[in-house]
Protein backbone atom coordinates (compact mmCIF):
# COMPACT_ATOMS: atom_id res chain seq x y z
CA UNK A 1 0.00 0.00 0.00
CA UNK A 2 1.40 3.52 -0.80
CA UNK A 3 0.14 6.06 0.99
CA UNK A 4 0.83 10.18 -0.03
CA UNK A 5 -0.67 13.07 -1.08
CA UNK A 6 1.43 13.69 -4.15
CA UNK A 7 0.35 11.79 -7.03
CA UNK A 8 3.18 11.90 -8.83
CA UNK A 9 5.35 10.32 -5.35
CA UNK A 10 2.36 7.62 -5.62
CA UNK A 11 3.67 7.31 -9.02
CA UNK A 12 7.17 6.96 -8.26
CA UNK A 13 6.77 4.56 -5.64
CA UNK A 14 4.03 2.33 -7.49
CA UNK A 15 6.95 1.72 -10.04
CA UNK A 16 9.55 0.78 -7.50
CA UNK A 17 6.93 -1.75 -5.63
CA UNK A 18 5.41 -3.00 -8.62
CA UNK A 19 8.94 -3.88 -10.08
CA UNK A 20 9.62 -6.10 -7.16
CA UNK A 21 6.39 -7.41 -7.91
CA UNK A 22 4.06 -6.67 -5.28
CA UNK A 23 0.44 -5.33 -6.00
CA UNK A 24 0.01 -1.76 -4.72
CA UNK A 25 -2.86 0.18 -3.68
CA UNK A 26 -2.76 3.58 -3.82
CA UNK A 27 -4.52 6.11 -0.82
CA UNK A 28 -4.14 9.93 -0.99
CA UNK A 29 -4.30 10.68 3.10
CA UNK A 30 -4.17 7.89 5.99
CA UNK A 31 -7.82 8.18 6.41
CA UNK A 32 -8.31 7.07 3.01
CA UNK A 33 -5.87 4.44 3.66
CA UNK A 34 -7.90 3.07 6.75
CA UNK A 35 -10.68 3.07 4.78
CA UNK A 36 -9.30 0.98 1.64
CA UNK A 37 -7.83 -1.33 4.76
CA UNK A 38 -11.01 -2.63 5.77
CA UNK A 39 -12.49 -3.19 2.10
CA UNK A 40 -9.56 -5.24 1.06
CA UNK A 41 -10.13 -9.08 1.60
CA UNK A 42 -5.85 -9.54 2.26
CA UNK A 43 -4.36 -7.66 4.66
CA UNK A 44 -1.55 -5.83 3.00
CA UNK A 45 2.49 -6.63 3.41
CA UNK A 46 3.62 -3.47 3.56
CA UNK A 47 2.66 0.26 3.54
CA UNK A 48 4.70 2.96 2.53
CA UNK A 49 3.99 5.94 4.32
CA UNK A 50 4.21 9.99 3.79
CA UNK A 51 4.36 12.00 6.66
CA UNK A 52 2.29 14.98 6.24
CA UNK A 53 -1.39 14.37 4.43
CA UNK A 54 -4.40 15.99 5.49
CA UNK A 55 -7.26 14.73 7.19
CA UNK A 56 -5.28 12.50 9.14
CA UNK A 57 -1.00 12.00 8.75
CA UNK A 58 1.15 9.12 8.75
CA UNK A 59 2.26 9.23 12.47
CA UNK A 60 -1.80 8.99 13.35
CA UNK A 61 -2.09 6.00 10.38
CA UNK A 62 0.51 4.18 11.87
CA UNK A 63 -0.57 4.84 15.77
CA UNK A 64 -3.99 3.64 14.40
CA UNK A 65 -2.81 0.76 12.41
CA UNK A 66 -0.65 -0.37 15.29
CA UNK A 67 -3.46 -0.78 17.87
CA UNK A 68 -5.36 -2.91 15.42
CA UNK A 69 -4.33 -6.90 15.97
CA UNK A 70 -5.80 -6.97 12.20
CA UNK A 71 -2.84 -5.39 11.12
CA UNK A 72 0.32 -7.18 13.54
CA UNK A 73 1.42 -8.64 9.80
CA UNK A 74 1.85 -5.39 7.82
CA UNK A 75 5.14 -3.76 7.60
CA UNK A 76 5.17 0.36 8.27
CA UNK A 77 7.80 2.38 6.44
CA UNK A 78 7.90 5.81 6.40
CA UNK A 79 8.62 8.04 3.38
CA UNK A 80 9.07 11.27 3.77
CA UNK A 81 10.87 15.04 3.97
CA UNK A 82 10.68 14.92 8.38
CA UNK A 83 14.37 14.23 8.58
CA UNK A 84 14.86 15.02 12.34
CA UNK A 85 15.93 12.53 14.81
CA UNK A 86 13.54 13.31 17.29
CA UNK A 87 10.95 12.87 14.11
CA UNK A 88 11.73 9.45 13.65
CA UNK A 89 12.48 8.45 17.01
CA UNK A 90 8.80 9.28 17.23
CA UNK A 91 7.99 7.43 14.50
CA UNK A 92 9.34 4.40 15.20
CA UNK A 93 8.02 4.19 18.91
CA UNK A 94 4.58 4.72 17.30
CA UNK A 95 5.28 1.05 15.36
CA UNK A 96 7.04 1.95 11.81
CA UNK A 97 9.28 -0.23 11.62
CA UNK A 98 11.45 1.65 9.37
CA UNK A 99 12.16 5.08 7.88
CA UNK A 100 13.62 6.13 4.36
CA UNK A 101 14.14 10.22 4.07
CA UNK A 102 13.10 11.90 1.04
CA UNK A 103 14.95 12.25 -1.39
CA UNK A 104 15.89 9.14 -1.96
CA UNK A 105 17.31 6.51 -4.69
CA UNK A 106 14.84 3.69 -5.65
CA UNK A 107 17.69 1.39 -4.03
CA UNK A 108 17.32 3.02 -0.47
CA UNK A 109 13.87 1.64 -0.79
CA UNK A 110 15.03 -1.75 -2.18
CA UNK A 111 18.10 -2.21 0.45
CA UNK A 112 15.12 -1.51 3.19
CA UNK A 113 12.83 -4.29 1.74
CA UNK A 114 15.94 -6.80 1.72
CA UNK A 115 16.68 -5.79 5.50
CA UNK A 116 12.82 -6.43 6.52
CA UNK A 117 13.11 -9.90 4.82
CA UNK A 118 10.47 -8.74 2.48
CA UNK A 119 12.14 -9.26 -0.76
CA UNK A 120 15.11 -11.91 -0.72
CA UNK A 121 18.58 -10.23 -1.54
CA UNK A 122 19.86 -10.07 -5.11
CA UNK A 123 15.91 -10.35 -6.32
CA UNK A 124 15.97 -7.30 -8.23
CA UNK A 125 18.16 -6.30 -10.68
CA UNK B 1 32.69 10.07 -26.47
CA UNK B 2 34.52 7.13 -25.38
CA UNK B 3 37.93 6.79 -23.91
CA UNK B 4 40.63 6.43 -26.73
CA UNK B 5 43.17 3.48 -26.57
CA UNK B 6 45.78 5.45 -25.17
CA UNK B 7 43.73 7.10 -22.33
CA UNK B 8 42.62 4.39 -21.31
CA UNK B 9 46.45 2.39 -21.40
CA UNK B 10 47.76 5.45 -19.42
CA UNK B 11 45.17 5.19 -16.87
CA UNK B 12 45.33 1.76 -16.43
CA UNK B 13 49.37 2.00 -16.14
CA UNK B 14 48.72 4.31 -13.53
CA UNK B 15 46.56 2.68 -11.10
CA UNK B 16 48.92 -0.60 -11.75
CA UNK B 17 52.36 1.19 -10.86
CA UNK B 18 50.65 3.16 -8.13
CA UNK B 19 48.11 0.15 -6.10
CA UNK B 20 48.83 -3.37 -8.03
CA UNK B 21 45.01 -2.75 -9.46
CA UNK B 22 45.03 -4.45 -13.16
CA UNK B 23 41.79 -2.86 -15.15
CA UNK B 24 41.34 -5.06 -18.09
CA UNK B 25 40.11 -3.62 -21.36
CA UNK B 26 36.73 -3.87 -21.41
CA UNK B 27 36.44 -1.42 -18.11
CA UNK B 28 37.06 1.99 -20.31
CA UNK B 29 33.01 2.58 -19.32
CA UNK B 30 34.28 2.25 -15.81
CA UNK B 31 37.06 4.70 -15.77
CA UNK B 32 34.93 7.00 -17.81
CA UNK B 33 32.13 7.34 -15.16
CA UNK B 34 34.80 7.81 -12.20
CA UNK B 35 36.68 10.26 -14.36
CA UNK B 36 33.43 12.40 -15.16
CA UNK B 37 33.32 13.80 -12.13
CA UNK B 38 36.87 14.49 -11.79
CA UNK B 39 36.47 16.43 -14.77
CA UNK B 40 33.87 18.47 -13.64
CA UNK B 41 35.35 19.20 -10.74
CA UNK B 42 37.86 20.68 -12.08
CA UNK B 43 36.04 22.83 -14.46
CA UNK B 44 36.72 20.52 -17.98
CA UNK B 45 34.69 20.36 -20.79
CA UNK B 46 35.62 16.59 -20.51
CA UNK B 47 37.48 13.57 -20.25
CA UNK B 48 39.72 14.14 -22.99
CA UNK B 49 40.55 17.68 -21.24
CA UNK B 50 41.18 16.19 -18.05
CA UNK B 51 43.90 13.40 -19.43
CA UNK B 52 45.66 15.83 -20.97
CA UNK B 53 46.44 17.54 -17.61
CA UNK B 54 46.72 14.87 -15.95
CA UNK B 55 49.69 13.69 -18.21
CA UNK B 56 51.35 17.20 -18.06
CA UNK B 57 54.02 17.64 -16.03
CA UNK B 58 52.32 19.54 -13.53
CA UNK B 59 49.22 16.60 -13.24
CA UNK B 60 50.60 15.29 -10.39
CA UNK B 61 47.61 16.05 -8.17
CA UNK B 62 45.27 14.80 -11.17
CA UNK B 63 46.58 11.52 -10.95
CA UNK B 64 46.49 10.67 -7.34
CA UNK B 65 42.44 12.05 -7.89
CA UNK B 66 42.31 9.19 -10.65
CA UNK B 67 44.24 6.57 -8.29
CA UNK B 68 41.52 7.63 -5.78
CA UNK B 69 38.66 7.83 -8.13
CA UNK B 70 39.44 3.97 -9.46
CA UNK B 71 40.05 2.47 -6.23
CA UNK B 72 37.51 3.44 -4.50
CA UNK B 73 34.51 1.62 -3.66
CA UNK B 74 31.08 1.97 -2.76
CA UNK B 75 30.29 0.86 0.50
CA UNK B 76 26.45 0.83 2.13
CA UNK B 77 26.05 -0.05 6.15
CA UNK B 78 24.82 -3.32 6.56
CA UNK B 79 23.53 -3.43 2.91
CA UNK B 80 25.36 -7.18 1.80
CA UNK B 81 23.63 -8.91 5.13
CA UNK B 82 25.34 -11.95 4.78
CA UNK B 83 28.95 -11.71 6.45
CA UNK B 84 27.39 -9.32 9.01
CA UNK B 85 25.09 -11.86 9.92
CA UNK B 86 27.19 -14.38 9.95
CA UNK B 87 29.45 -11.99 12.84
CA UNK B 88 26.57 -11.89 15.00
CA UNK B 89 25.28 -15.39 14.61
CA UNK B 90 28.74 -17.38 13.92
CA UNK B 91 31.82 -15.26 14.63
CA UNK B 92 31.09 -13.23 17.80
CA UNK B 93 29.60 -15.88 20.13
CA UNK B 94 32.63 -18.16 19.00
CA UNK B 95 35.20 -15.32 19.75
CA UNK B 96 33.33 -14.52 23.20
CA UNK B 97 34.07 -18.01 24.31
CA UNK B 98 37.72 -17.89 23.45
CA UNK B 99 38.66 -14.61 24.10
CA UNK B 100 36.77 -14.66 27.92
CA UNK B 101 40.06 -13.68 29.67
CA UNK B 102 41.26 -10.41 27.74
CA UNK B 103 37.48 -9.29 27.33
CA UNK B 104 38.31 -7.68 23.94
CA UNK B 105 38.38 -7.44 20.10
CA UNK B 106 40.14 -6.52 17.34
CA UNK B 107 39.06 -6.32 13.85
CA UNK B 108 40.09 -4.63 10.44
CA UNK B 109 38.10 -3.10 7.53
CA UNK B 110 41.25 -3.42 4.93
CA UNK B 111 39.80 -1.41 2.34
CA UNK B 112 37.53 1.00 3.90
CA UNK B 113 36.46 3.37 1.66
CA UNK B 114 34.29 5.89 3.10
CA UNK B 115 34.17 4.24 6.10
CA UNK B 116 30.76 2.59 6.04
CA UNK B 117 31.70 -0.73 6.70
CA UNK B 118 34.05 0.18 9.64
CA UNK B 119 31.75 1.62 11.51
CA UNK B 120 29.08 -0.72 11.06
CA UNK B 121 31.20 -3.18 12.27
CA UNK B 122 31.48 -1.05 15.32
CA UNK B 123 27.77 -0.85 15.61
CA UNK B 124 27.64 -4.65 15.43
CA UNK B 125 30.36 -5.58 18.22
CA UNK B 126 28.15 -2.70 20.34
CA UNK B 127 25.20 -4.48 19.96
CA UNK B 128 26.29 -7.79 20.51
CA UNK B 129 29.25 -8.38 22.74
CA UNK B 130 28.78 -8.84 26.39
CA UNK B 131 28.97 -5.76 28.95
CA UNK B 132 32.35 -5.18 30.07
CA UNK B 133 33.90 -6.16 26.59
CA UNK B 134 36.35 -3.73 24.38
CA UNK B 135 36.63 -3.89 21.00
CA UNK B 136 38.84 -2.09 18.42
CA UNK B 137 38.33 -1.38 14.63
CA UNK B 138 40.53 0.12 12.04
CA UNK B 139 39.75 0.86 8.88
CA UNK B 140 42.34 1.29 5.94
CA UNK B 141 41.95 2.79 2.42
CA UNK B 142 44.87 3.97 -0.42
CA UNK B 143 42.54 6.60 -0.79
CA UNK B 144 43.61 9.54 1.16
CA UNK B 145 40.48 11.51 0.28
CA UNK B 146 38.51 8.54 1.46
CA UNK B 147 39.88 8.48 4.52
CA UNK B 148 39.49 11.80 5.26
CA UNK B 149 35.44 11.36 4.47
CA UNK B 150 35.78 8.28 6.77
CA UNK B 151 37.53 10.49 9.80
CA UNK B 152 34.91 12.83 9.29
CA UNK B 153 32.45 9.56 9.96
CA UNK B 154 29.72 12.88 8.46
CA UNK B 155 27.04 11.36 6.15
CA UNK B 156 24.65 12.54 3.61
CA UNK B 157 20.40 11.70 3.83
CA UNK B 158 20.99 9.70 0.91
CA UNK B 159 23.68 7.81 2.42
CA UNK B 160 22.14 6.66 5.57
CA UNK B 161 19.03 5.92 3.06
CA UNK B 162 21.22 2.97 1.83
CA UNK B 163 21.18 -0.23 4.08
CA UNK B 164 21.40 1.46 7.47
CA UNK B 165 17.82 0.27 9.72
CA UNK B 166 16.59 3.35 11.14
CA UNK B 167 16.45 1.93 14.77
CA UNK B 168 20.37 2.24 14.34
CA UNK B 169 20.27 5.51 12.53
CA UNK B 170 18.92 7.01 15.60
CA UNK B 171 20.57 5.34 18.17
CA UNK B 172 24.17 6.20 16.60
CA UNK B 173 24.00 9.00 14.55
CA UNK B 174 23.25 12.69 15.36
CA UNK B 175 22.22 14.78 13.23
CA UNK B 176 24.26 17.58 11.66
CA UNK B 177 23.16 20.30 9.62
CA UNK B 178 22.11 18.34 6.31
CA UNK B 179 24.43 15.61 7.46
CA UNK B 180 24.67 12.82 9.93
CA UNK B 181 27.22 12.19 11.83
CA UNK B 182 28.32 8.77 13.83
CA UNK B 183 28.18 9.40 17.45
CA UNK B 184 30.82 9.71 19.57
CA UNK B 185 31.04 6.33 21.64
CA UNK B 186 31.41 4.40 17.80
CA UNK B 187 34.01 6.81 16.50
CA UNK B 188 36.15 6.77 19.28
CA UNK B 189 36.27 2.89 18.62
CA UNK B 190 36.94 3.13 15.09
CA UNK B 191 40.50 4.60 13.74
CA UNK B 192 41.63 5.16 10.20
CA UNK B 193 45.48 4.77 8.10
CA UNK B 194 46.20 4.79 4.81
CA UNK B 195 47.90 1.04 3.73
CA UNK B 196 48.36 -0.15 0.04
CA UNK B 197 47.39 -3.69 0.62
CA UNK B 198 49.58 -4.73 -2.41
CA UNK B 199 52.94 -3.05 -0.78
CA UNK B 200 54.61 -5.00 2.13
CA UNK B 201 52.57 -3.66 5.55
CA UNK B 202 53.79 -1.35 8.30
CA UNK B 203 53.97 -3.22 11.79
CA UNK B 204 50.63 -3.77 12.61
CA UNK B 205 48.81 -5.67 15.60
CA UNK B 206 46.91 -8.82 15.21
CA UNK B 207 43.01 -9.52 14.75
CA UNK B 208 40.13 -11.60 15.46
CA UNK B 209 38.62 -10.63 12.50
CA UNK B 210 39.64 -8.97 8.86
CA UNK B 211 37.14 -7.80 6.15
CA UNK B 212 38.56 -7.55 3.11
CA UNK B 213 35.48 -7.47 0.16
CA UNK B 214 35.70 -6.56 -3.56
CA UNK B 215 39.53 -5.82 -3.63
CA UNK B 216 41.09 -8.77 -4.02
CA UNK B 217 39.00 -8.61 -7.98
CA UNK B 218 40.74 -5.68 -8.48
CA UNK B 219 44.24 -7.76 -8.50
CA UNK B 220 46.42 -10.34 -10.07
CA UNK B 221 47.11 -13.79 -9.11
CA UNK B 222 50.44 -12.97 -7.42
CA UNK B 223 49.64 -9.81 -5.88
CA UNK B 224 46.20 -11.46 -4.65
CA UNK B 225 48.56 -14.38 -3.09
CA UNK B 226 51.15 -12.10 -1.01
CA UNK B 227 47.90 -9.68 0.21
CA UNK B 228 46.28 -12.70 1.48
CA UNK B 229 49.75 -14.15 3.18
CA UNK B 230 50.13 -10.90 4.85
CA UNK B 231 46.69 -10.75 6.12
CA UNK B 232 47.10 -14.29 7.29
CA UNK B 233 50.38 -13.58 9.32
CA UNK B 234 48.05 -10.70 10.72
CA UNK B 235 45.15 -12.52 11.62
CA UNK B 236 44.91 -14.74 15.36
CA UNK B 237 44.74 -18.83 14.23
CA UNK B 238 41.83 -19.10 15.37
CA UNK B 239 40.57 -16.12 13.18
CA UNK B 240 38.31 -15.04 10.76
CA UNK B 241 38.58 -13.22 7.06
CA UNK B 242 35.52 -12.15 5.27
CA UNK B 243 35.82 -11.51 1.47
CA UNK B 244 33.27 -10.08 -1.10
CA UNK B 245 30.70 -12.41 -2.96
CA UNK B 246 32.83 -13.18 -5.59
CA UNK B 247 36.05 -13.89 -4.07
CA UNK B 248 37.65 -16.70 -2.44
CA UNK B 249 41.15 -18.02 -1.27
CA UNK B 250 40.60 -20.85 -3.09
CA UNK B 251 43.48 -21.92 -5.20
CA UNK B 252 45.80 -19.17 -4.34
CA UNK B 253 46.69 -19.35 -0.92
CA UNK B 254 46.05 -23.02 1.07
CA UNK B 255 46.59 -21.53 4.17
CA UNK B 256 43.05 -20.65 4.46
CA UNK B 257 40.46 -23.25 5.01
CA UNK B 258 37.08 -22.07 4.00
CA UNK B 259 34.13 -22.18 6.47
CA UNK B 260 30.35 -21.96 4.94
CA UNK B 261 28.10 -20.15 7.16
CA UNK B 262 24.40 -19.06 6.00
CA UNK B 263 24.71 -17.64 2.65
CA UNK B 264 28.10 -16.99 2.37
CA UNK B 265 31.85 -18.04 3.26
CA UNK B 266 34.40 -17.07 5.87
CA UNK B 267 37.85 -18.04 6.35
CA UNK B 268 40.29 -19.42 8.89
CA UNK B 269 43.79 -20.01 9.02
CA UNK B 270 44.14 -23.60 8.20
CA UNK B 271 46.67 -24.12 11.33
CA UNK B 272 44.51 -22.80 13.73
CA UNK B 273 43.72 -24.85 16.56
CA UNK B 274 40.35 -24.20 17.49
CA UNK B 275 37.39 -27.21 16.98
CA UNK B 276 36.24 -26.08 13.21
CA UNK B 277 32.95 -24.40 13.58
CA UNK B 278 30.15 -25.03 10.82
CA UNK B 279 30.43 -27.00 8.09
CA UNK B 280 33.86 -27.11 5.83
CA UNK B 281 33.97 -25.98 1.95
CA UNK B 282 35.18 -28.39 -0.06
CA UNK B 283 36.39 -25.31 -2.70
Amino acid sequence: MVIDDSRAMRLILRRIVSGLNFEVVEAGNGREAMDRLTELEVVPELALIDWNMPEMNGLEFVTAVRADKKYRGMTLMMVTTESEHGQIVRALAAGAHEYVIKPFTPDAIVDKLVMLGLIPDGAHA
Amino acid sequence: MSLSAHEFQFVSSLVRREASIVLEPGKEYLVEARLLPLARKAGLASVTEFMLRAQGPSGRADRDAIVDALTTNETSWFRDREPFSAMTDLVIPNLVKSRGPSRSMRVWSAASSSGQEAYTLAILLKENLPPGWTYEILGTDISTEMLAKAERGRYSQLEVNRGLPAPLLVKYFTRSGPEWEVAAPIKKAVSFKRLNLAAPFPPMPTFDVVFLRNVLIYFDVETKRAVLKRIRNLLKPDGWLFLGAAETTMGIDDGFERVVTGRTSAYRPRTGTSAPVGVTGKG
